[in-house]
Formats: structure tokens, C-alpha cells, sequence
């Protein structure tokens, strides 16, 4: 299971810490403007102040046992300028009058230091002022104010419901996070935010030792923009799908599914190798999202497809030319792809970007055809943008903001249809749900994906569990097999909670909603092996 | 003051423990400069440096533990530190795999600090964007390069006794130069403690000379096809197997270690009678810090020679529940090699591939430790003992444990991610399909 890392410069501290209030807005106003004025005076053209506290609370259990208690506190504050027309940066976790000072001549001295540098001045989008205003992600309950013992409880009879199943391992795990974010600018703003993420998750286990094998089954449930409320899995987000057991919405049931975990994993042990092949595939949105995310949100990103990533996670295939020529078949017709930070209860959901600009929705592919691209405050001239779409961001006051992926979904069909529906049509095909391994190529042309569960089709049926099953195509072959839609009802949000760019690498979180969707003719290869 | 002393070390360890109340105590602190810059579209885009000093204390009663840490030394602020730890210690849940601390230990010392490398400066890291930059503008090509550098320090003492103080410095390159069109890209890179063996217009001039090399690939059918492995490329698949030697996973029957009918493949023949792989804190080109991330000294290690596993990593909780020795995980692999350089290895190549890295390895299958994963900056088609023509970048399945059962030659090893790793000839390694991406 995926053990993540703290954000940076963070402290451990008590539960009871992550529960005492901030720095009010007032005061950080204050300190914002000292900022403000001093690099003013300095001759920059442009300061943004961003003053975060970012908390974390990670819980770690195996079967009976507690991992770890994890709580973590990050306080400083980030400044960047514009200063001889170049950017510049600096951070501190010395929140004082001086401190922010010092830190705002810093940042003035190396955008003057690196203009010697510079090919041509930084071009700010323009952006409204926007005043004294905030933001609160809209939660029910806050995960962090449940008590540790009732959490770790939860997790202890996810473990037990999956060991009384059969499975021999279990690890589970609850991830919290709260970032409080303020943002001053010399545009005219000052905006306080309050944003919330919580991920349950957990990896069951079975082994057959007189075989020597072993499988996994993960949770299925996504990292969500929400309290703890999440967990409270009302049956009324429950929806028995087509390989008959739960999926789950926006509110999900630990327990319910680490029972169904372990009889899969258990199940997995003696499944069908897949036959390689082409078939049709039939993707649930816990596993469309991760493919969305690699095939569409990361080729996307306007300063990949300029080559600012080459030197790590690459370029893009989507090129500018293509984009221009307003024809460009992504997909089918029947691909609608928005971006968003608006989508209540995902990842990416906030009020305001992290450069002071607000949140919104714009279309990334209309009826299969690229149209757009995420572009930031300097990039949206490159794309005759007059604004920019809203998706700055930095995983902490001590990192730069810079373009990251908003949520990228797919839209759902217009016409009625259901999971139950689509599957009567596929005669040879394999309807695959969850997360699995992932691997795309660095300008996102050739990608190879698995899942958790795989399920073979036959004749618009169901005909049992397949394992050994991976996908192989290329990006616009794949969205161009796309041939149906589940409707709005079947729209869920997968999520990726520690989404990696840059170097330094930062993290984000960001979700992908989607119907059930399917795909023709993918070609399927069988990864089993033998050693 | 990022860098303490030794003895400035040991007198603030000694101070936070005389005002400890718990069972056991641990202290450790540690600090340093971490220094980068990163540039694209031949421009620098990012520069920066960080400098911190971090003390953390662990504070255990009977099996329940809790951590802080703080980056102010003063007393008071040491004293409010030891108390908030053993107030969050007192809370914590039991952990029934918790070990008692170790008392005194005999750390050797270490090579893994460079005066060079501790002397890095803004200039220094401009000056190397310079180098690498602008022989690629001169040449009408495109780079995009990063670098990391690092000097520091960590000490550790416990109200065992235990008392530990290493200082380290460590250089990371890499740099990627693309064609001018975008049909050509090739990749470069070197990791180093000691900074003055970086040459930045060196590992440039390769990296270009890789990507004028790879311009118009031509596609050629996926399959099965001998491989040469550069060293990078090696070792992006053996460092997953070496890393995955546990004895627990093994001994739980969920590893590619576990034996069918249970029990593990310890003393089994499973690879090559040429591979052996072990580890040495003491070597030259990768030397590492004196003790483990439980506080064992670390020691040389043989884990697997002459293809049979002779060891695996186990923790103090796993040692103790198996009545077997510690062997702690160590901080880099050296993968022994053969005599043939890269040339030889191509001039007696009659059909193969030459890969200069991988990219995008993911997990496919933990049993088999399949692998999947792309070719890319830089792969080139080899005839007849000749380098022919670039290749489009492939999609591999392929598991480390079948490569290192197909090895027809290996070369010197060199450094590369932490590691000693040779340059390797493999047959019948598995592309599967083919990709567009350069």
C-alpha cells in the first residue's frame, strides 16, 4: 500500500494540536502587506504572499496492530515576485514582521539576480481583484476534530472483517489532510482558505502457501474533498454492480468493502488466465480515472507540452499544431472532457487557485476534438487565453506554485444507460474496476494499465473472474474505440492523492470523474509468468 | 549553523537526555544544505537553497512510543520538546513489534562526506547550467537538466548509550537534450558524494551526442530481442529486485522469494551462475553511512553469489521472531559484472538493441516481479556487431529474475542511482509494443 511522505518542513505534533486554530485572517492581512509594501519598494512589479498551514494526520494499522500515529504541522510563508521582469522566490518558516521581510528581499534579489538570465519578461494574465473574501471546502464533519481512538477503531474492524474472510494480511490506512492557505496579492486580493481531503484505503492479502502464490485486492474507494462524513457509507451511495457486489459513491463503507476484498483476493487465487487478445472493454470510473488522468490530464498540461518537464516526466504528444488545427480527433465523438476546480466533493475543488484566481470549469475536448489546454497566469498568451484557467498550485508555503492538473473528467452520455445496459451489448469483452499498475510513455502515446478486478464478458453477461489481464494501446487510438456512456447516475470521482511533478517533485491532489465507459477492440496481452 | 560538530552534537543529545523522564529516549538531530537548479528550453527556470537543522526525540514507555521534533536548540524549547514527546508517547496504542533500544555500537568510520561538494554555491550551480546550456545552443539542440546537490550531517544517541555522528554530501546530475525538431532525445546522468568527478559539459556532450544519434527512429517489430543494457538502464529493473529481498514477505509467502509449499528460497540457486550481488559501506564509489535505519552497523553483505540467495534483509522484530541474526537493509547495491566493455558487447551482438534507460517502471505482478515499463532517449538497433539505426522506444514486460537468467555478457560496473552496476547483455528480453514518444 502506498506510504506516503510528509510535506515539507513539517513537525510532528499532537492530535489535540492539529485542532487549535490558525493565525486569523487579520492578522495574516498584516503580515501579508508587510511583504507586500517592502518588495514594492524594492522595484518588483508583481508580489504574491502566500502564508499556509498545512496539517496532516496519517494512520497506519496491520491486521491487529497500530503502524503508526502520524501528526504533522507546516507553518512559513512563500513569496514570489515579478522584478526586472523575471520571477523570483523565496520562503521561510520565520513568520514575523522580519522574518516576511527578509524573505521579500530575497525573493526581489534572485528575479533580479536570474533577469540577467531571462530571454523575454514575464506576462501576467490579468486577474480581478477580488478584496477581502474566503473559502471553506464544505465539509460535514472534520476528519481531523473525530477522535484518533474512534479512527483507529474503524481501521482495526476493517482488518478484523477482512482477516474473518479469509485473508491472511491486511494494511489500512486514513489519510487527512488540511491545508489553511492565505493569499495576498498586489492585484487587490486577500483570499483565506480552508481545504479539506481525507483517503481510506486499505490492501488485503491471501496466500496459498502449497502453491506458492499469493494475490491482492485493494480498497475501492477514492480520496475525496471531504469530511469525515465520507465514511459513513450511506446505503443510499451504494449501487450493486454488474459483477455483483458494491460499488460506492460519495460515501463509502470501510468495512462492507474490505469483507468483499477479502473473498475477492481469495478468489483471485484461482481465477482464469486471461487469453491475450482484442476485446472490449467495459471501465468503471474507480479504474477510467487513473487512465483519464495518465491519457488526458498529464499530456495536457500547457508547460509540458512546452518543454519545461522534458528532463523528468517528459513532454507531450499533444502539441500546440495540433491544437491549432481546431481538428485534432482526440477521441469519438462522444468524448466530452471538462476541467475543473469547482466539482463539489473532489480533490481539486477550491475557491481560488494559489496565484489569486478564480475557480472555474472549461472544456479540454469537445466531441473528441481538442480545444483546450491548463494554462497558469504566464502561460495563457501562448494560448490566446485572456485569463487564466484557475490551476496554480504548491504543495506547501515552502514550494513555488506552478501549473498543476485540475480535475480532468469525462462527461457522462446523454441517453439513459446504465452499467447493467452496457454490458448486454459486449459479446467478448472484460469489465475491469479499481486501481491498478500504470505505466504510460513520456510524451503519453503507448500506455499499459491493470486493475484490481477483472471480469470476463460473454454474450452480454458476466462469465467469471480473469486474472493476468493488462491493457496495451495508444492515447488517441484508445479514446477514438470509445463507443458508449453510462449516464449521470453511473458518474463517480476517482482521485489521485499524491500526484507527483517537478523538480524539486511537489505533490497535488486531483480527482477524475467518469461514467462506466467503453472501449472496442483494446488490444489485452496475459502477464503471467513463470519464474 | 546547518553543520554541528561531533561535539557539538553530542553535548546537545547529552542535554536533551539528562531532562528525559520515559523508559528510553532516542535523540537524533540532523541538518544540512540542500541546494538546486533546474533549467529547460536551454534557460534556467528554478534555483534555490535550503538550509535546515532539524532535532527530532523519541520518547518510549514500555512498547508505546511517541515522536516530535524541533528546529530550535535553546533550552527551553528542548525542554517543552521532551515533554511533549513522552506526553504523546503516554497516549500512543502498545506496538506489540516494538524492540527495545540498542545500547552502544561500533560505527566505522565513513567516506561519504567530499570537501568539494560541501563547497557548492549558487555561482558553482549557474556556472554548470552555463556549461551545460551552451554547447546545446551552439549546436542548435534543446536541454533541460536538474541539479541536486546536498551536505549535511546526522548524529543519533539513545539513553542506552548509544551514540552515532556521520557527515555526508551527496551531487545528483541528470540532463535530457532534444533535437531542435523534437525527433532526436538523449539522456545523461551522474550521481556522485564528492562533486569535483561531476563534469557537467561531460554528461551534456553525451546526452547530445545520444539525441543527434536518435533522430528519425525507425520502428521495427516488437518481440523478443537480445539486449544491451547500459548501466543506467540495468539498473533501473536490478535495484527493484535487490530492494525486494525481504525476509518477512518472504517468510509471509508473499514475495518473490516465498517457496511453493512454504518456506523461502534462502541458499536456492535462482539466477545466473554470474550474478552476485552484495554490499559494502566501505567501498570506494558508493560508500554509505556507518549504521542502518535501526542503528546496526552496517557491514559488507554477500545476498546472492554465484546466482544462489545467501541472504535477506531482517529486521530486528522479524530477527528476533525467527530466532535468526539481524541483517540490516543496506544504502546501496554493488551487482558484480564480467570484462567486456559496452563496444565488445556490441561488436559480438549480431542482432540486439542497445537501451540507454527505462522509464515508467511499474509493478505488474509481485510474484513473478514482472515489470512493466518504455525505452526512451536513446535506443538504437544493432546489426552485425554494428549500431545501425535509432529505434522507435519500445514497451517492455519483463521480470528481473528471468533477465538474470538470460545473461550472455557483463561489462565493468560504474555507478549509477546509488549503485555499482555493470553493463549487461541479455537474450530474449520481452517488448511487447511500441511507442510513438521521443
Amino acid at each position: 500500500m502506498l506510504t506516503p511522505s510528509l510535506v515539507a518542513f513539517s513537525q510532528p505534533v499532537s492530535a489535540e494540536h492539529l485542532l487549535m486554530p490558525g493565525m486569523d485572517a487579520a492578522a495574516k492581512k498584516v503580515l501579508a502587506d508587510v511583504a507586500l509594501n517592502t518588495t514594492k519598494s524594492l522595484g518588483a512589479t508583481y508580489t504574491d504572499v502566500r502564508i499556509g498551514r498545512y496539517l496532516q494526520q496519517f494512520l497506519l494499522t496491520r491486521e491487529k496492530n497500530v503502524q503508526g500515529i502520524t501528526n504533522a504541522e507546516s507553518f512559513g510563508v512563500g513569496i514570489r515576485v515579478i522584478a526586472n521582469g523575471t520571477w523570483g522566490f523565496s520562503a521561510t518558516s520565520d513568520v514575523s514582521p522580519d522574518g516576511i521581510k527578509k524573505c521579500a528581499e530575497t525573493a526581489v534579489a534572485i528575479a533580479k539576480a536570474n533577469s540577467k538570465l531571462q530571454k523575454e519578461p514575464v506576462i501576467l494574465a490579468p486577474v480581478q481583484s477580488y478584496g477581502e473574501v474566503s473559502w471553506k471546502t464544505p465539509i460535514k464533519k472534520n476528519a481531523l476534530e473525530v477522535p484518533v481512538k474512534e479512527k483507529i477503531d474503524l481501521l482495526l474492524s476493517v482488518n478484523n472483517a477482512a482477516l474473518d474472510n479469509g485473508a491472511a494480511f491486511v494494511n489500512s490506512a486514513l489519510f487527512m489532510i488540511n491545508e489553511q492557505k492565505y493569499f495576498a496579492s498586489t492585484d487587490g486580493s486577500y483570499i483565506d482558505q480552508d481545504v479539506h481531503r481525507i483517503w481510506p484505503n486499505f490492501t488485503v492479502t491471501a496466500v496459498n502457501k502449497a502453491e506458492g502464490n499469493f494475490r491482492s485486492r485493494q480498497a475501492l474507494s477514492a480520496p475525496m474533498g471531504m469530511g469525515y462524513e465520507y465514511l459513513d457509507g450511506l446505503a443510499s451511495e451504494k449501487f450493486m454492480n454488474p459483477a455483483g457486489f458494491n460499488s460506492y459513491r460519495n460515501s463509502y463503507d470501510m468495512v462492507e468493502d474490505a469483507v468483499t476484498a477479502a473473498k475477492h483476493a481469495k478468489e483471485k487465487l484461482t481465477a482464469k488466465s486471461v487469453l491475450p487478445g482484442k476485446y472490449d472493454l467495459m471501465l468503471d470510473p474507480d479504474h477510467l480515472g487513473l487512465t483519464i488522468h495518465e491519457s488526458v490530464g498529464h499530456p495536457l498540461e500547457l508547460d509540458r507540452v512546452l518543454g519545461y518537464e522534458a528532463n523528468y516526466a517528459g513532454t507531450s504528444f499533444a502539441t500546440l499544431d495540433k491544437w491549432e488545427s481546431k481538428n485534432f480527433k482526440y477521441g469519438s465523438d462522444l468524448v466530452n472532457i471538462v476541467a475543473d476546480k469547482v466539482q463539489p466533493n473532489s480533490l481539486g475543488n477550491v475557491g481560488w487557485d494559489d496565484e489569486g484566481v478564480k475557480a472555474k470549469e472549461w472544456d479540454l475536448i469537445k466531441n473528441g476534438v481538442l480545444v483546450n489546454y491548463q494554462a497558469i497566469r504566464d502561460q495563457a498568451k501562448i494560448i490566446n487565453e485572456p485569463e487564466s484557467h484557475g490551476c496554480c498550485f504548491a504543495d506547501n508555503w515552502s514550494s513555488v506554485q506552478f501549473q498543476r492538473m485540475p480535475n480532468v473528467s469525462l462527461k457522462p452520455g446523454t441517453s439513459k444507460m446504465s452499467p447493467h445496459d452496457m454490458i448486454k451489448n459486449i459479446e467478448k469483452g472484460i469489465y475491469i474496476l479499481g486501481r491498478g499498475s500504470y505505466s504510460i510513455d513520456q510524451q503519453r502515446y503507448n500506455f499499459q494499465f491493470g486493475g484490481q478486478l477483472f471480469y470476463e464478458i460473454k454474450n452480454g453477461q458476466i462469465a467469471g473472474m480473469l486474472e493476468d489481464v493488462a491493457y496495451q494501446s495508444n492515447t488517441q487510438e484508445f479514446w477514438n474505440s470509445c463507443s458508449a456512456l453510462c449516464d449521470k447516475d453511473d458518474y463517480r470521482l476517482f482521485g489521485s492523492f499524491f500526484d507527483g511533478k517537478g523538480q524539486p517533485s511537489q505533490v497535488s491532489a486531483v480527482s477524475h470523474g467518469s461514467p462506466t465507459t467503453r472501449f472496442d477492440g483494446v488490444n489485452v496481452i496475459n502477464t503471467g509468468r513463470t519464474i | 549553523m546547518a553543520i554541528l560538530t561531533q561535539e557539538q552534537a553530542k553535548a546537545i543529545i547529552d542535554k536533551v537526555l539528562s531532562y528525559a523522564k520515559a523508559d528510553e529516549t532516542e535523540v537524533t538531530i540532523s541538518g544540512g544544505r540542500t541546494g538546486n537548479i533546474r533549467y529547460a528550453r536551454n534557460t534556467v527556470n528554478t534555483s534555490g537553497e535550503t538550509n535546515e537543522l532539524s532535532l527530532s526525540i523519541t520518547s518510549v514507555y514500555g512498547k508505546k512510543s511517541g515522536s516530535t521534533s524541533i528546529n530550535e536548540l535553546d533550552d527551553e524549547s528542548l525542554k517543552r520538546a521532551v515533554s511533549r514527546a513522552e506526553e504523546i508517547a503516554a497516549l500512543a496504542p502498545e506496538n506489540p513489534e516494538y524492540m527495545p533500544m540498542l545500547g552502544p555500537q561500533n560505527y566505522a568510520p565513513s567516506k561519504t562526506f567530499a570537501k568539494a561538494t560541501d563547497s557548492i554555491n549558487p555561482d558553482y550551480r549557474a556556472q554548470l547550467a552555463v556549461d551545460s546550456i551552451k554547447p546545446c545552443v551552439d549546436n542548435n539542440l534543446t536541454a533541460a537538466g536538474y541539479l541536486e546537490d546536498f551536505s549535511g550531517f546526522v548524529a543519533t544517541g539513545n539513553s542506552k548509550g548509544l551514540f552515532g555522528y556521520n557527515q555526508s554530501t551527496s551531487v545528483d546530475f541528470t540532463v535530457t537534450v532534444r533535437s531542435a525538431d523534437g525527433t532526436g532525445s538523449g539522456y545523461a546522468g551522474r550521481d556522485f558524494n564528492d562533486a569535483a568527478l561531476l563534469n557537467a559539459g561531460q554528461v551534456t556532450n553525451l546526452a547530445a551526442q545520444k539525441a543527434m544519434a536518435s533522430v528519425n527512429a525507425q520502428a521495427i517489430e516488437p518481440g523478443k530481442y537480445t539486449v544491451i543494457l547500459e548501466p543506467m538502464a540495468a539498473n533501473d529493473l536490478l535495484r527493484l529486485l535487490a530492494s525486494g529481498m525481504d525476509a518477512r514477505s518472504a517468510d509471509e509467502g508473499r514475495s518473490f522469494l516465498s517457496k511453493k509449499g512454504g518456506g523461502t528460497k534462502l541458499g536456492e540457486k535462482l539466477f545466473d551462475e554470474r550474478v552476485t550481488i552484495y554490499s559494502d559501506p566501505a567501498h570506494p564509489d558508493i560508500p554509505a553511512a556507518p549504521w542502518s535505519g535501526e542503528g546496526f552497523p552496517l557491514e559488507k553483505t554477500t545476498w546472492v553469489e554465484n546466482g544462489i540467495v545467501k541472504n535477506m534483509f531482517y529486521s530486528r522484530y522479524w530477527a528476533q521472531k525467527q530466532g535468526v541474526q539481524v541483517v540490516p537493509r543496506p544504502q546501496g547495491f554493488i551487482f558484480a559484472g564480467g570484462d567486456q566493455s559496452l563496444a565488445d558487447m556490441i561488436r559480438n551482438t549480431e542482432r540486439g538493441i542497445l537501451v540507454t534507460r527505462f522509464w515508467y517502471i511499474r509493478a505488474v505482478d509481485p510474484q513473478t516481479l514482472l515489470y512493466t515499463g518504455l525505452t526512451r532517449d536513446g535506443t538504437f538497433y544493432i546489426e552485425n556487431g554494428q549500431i545501425k539505426f535509432p529505434v522507435k522506444n519500445f514497451r517492455f514486460n519483463e521480470s528481473p529474475i528471468i533477465m538474470l537468467n538470460n545473461i550472455e555478457a557483463m561489462g565493468k560496473p560504474e555507478r549509477t542511482g546509488g549503485n555499482m552496476v555493470p553493463p549487461m547483455k541479455i537474450r530474449d528480453f520481452t517488448f511487447t509494443s511500441l511507442s510513438d514518444a521521443v
